[in-house]
């Protein structure tokens, strides 16, 4: 006889795949700073820092909360994951209206920083992942091997 | 000729409110998009759990990837509104 197996059991896949995001940001992100602060100067450059700090905690806020509610129940799920998106869209959007006036911001790295390392560091952790869906940290391997 | 300025006032003004109300709505119905397209993902996602609770940890994976994709529209239409809004 098996034990039934429950939605619930899984393992918290979200916060894996963050870690993994974060691991892969950290070393890009002093790349994003440098061409920012090429173009832009310091300002820029302090503005991209800022937006990739943004981006890896909103990724980290995501896969915590998805991964407490996904412990819990699926309809808590469906719950944080609707308002947890409109709480974290209010964050992004407080953040960056608490320093657009700032003398170290500038706007326009802000928001291409903002788009590019939140793109980037999806398709990069998609294409890890569509390895293997059940091991999310797995490299690809080369051909031949 | 104190009607003339103050009709290019006027005009001026008029074109910054317009101008604000165009990126609200814009940042609006960049979001409202996003917020529909997460519902699916996560609505189907739990279909799929509810179908096969033994493959939830795969279905999560997908469902993470799927809705910070979707969140990137969201993204994208609050960069342009801060940009047609503050620059």
């Amino acid at each position: 006889m098996t034990a039934a197996v429950s939605a619930l059991d899984a393992p918290p896949v979200e916060r894996q795949l963050a870690f993994d995001m974060a691991k892969r940001g950290l070393p890009v992100a002093p790349i994003l700073v440098a061409v920012a602060g090429a173009i832009w100067g310091w300002a820029g450059a302090a503005s991209a820092a800022f937006a990739v700090a943004l981006v890896l905690l909103n990724f980290a806020v995501a896969a915590v909360s998805l991964s407490w509610a996904g412990k819990r129940s699926i309809a808590l799920l469906m719950g944080v994951s609707l308002f947890g998106y409109i709480f974290r869209l209010a964050l992004i959007t407080v953040a960056v209206l608490a320093v657009k006036d700032q003398s170290w911001v500038k706007l326009v790295p802000l928001g291409l920083t903002l788009i590019v390392t939140h793109l980037g560091l999806l398709f990069w952790e998609a294409k890890h992942v569509s390895v293997s869906l059940a091991f999310p940290a797995l490299t690809p391997q080369k051909k031949g091997i | 000729m104190m009607n003339l300025v103050l009709a290019a006032q006027n005009a001026d003004e008029l074109l910054k409110g317009l101008g604000a109300v165009g990126a609200g709505i814009g940042y609006g119905a960049a979001a409202i998009g996003p917020g529909i397209g997460i519902g699916i993902v996560v609505g189907n996602a739990i279909t799929a759990m509810a179908r096969q609770p033994e493959a939830a940890g795969m279905v999560r994976t997908t469902m993470f990837l799927g809705i910070a994709f979707t969140e990137a529209l969201a993204l994208i239409g609050f960069v342009v509104f801060i940009l047609l809004k503050f620059t």
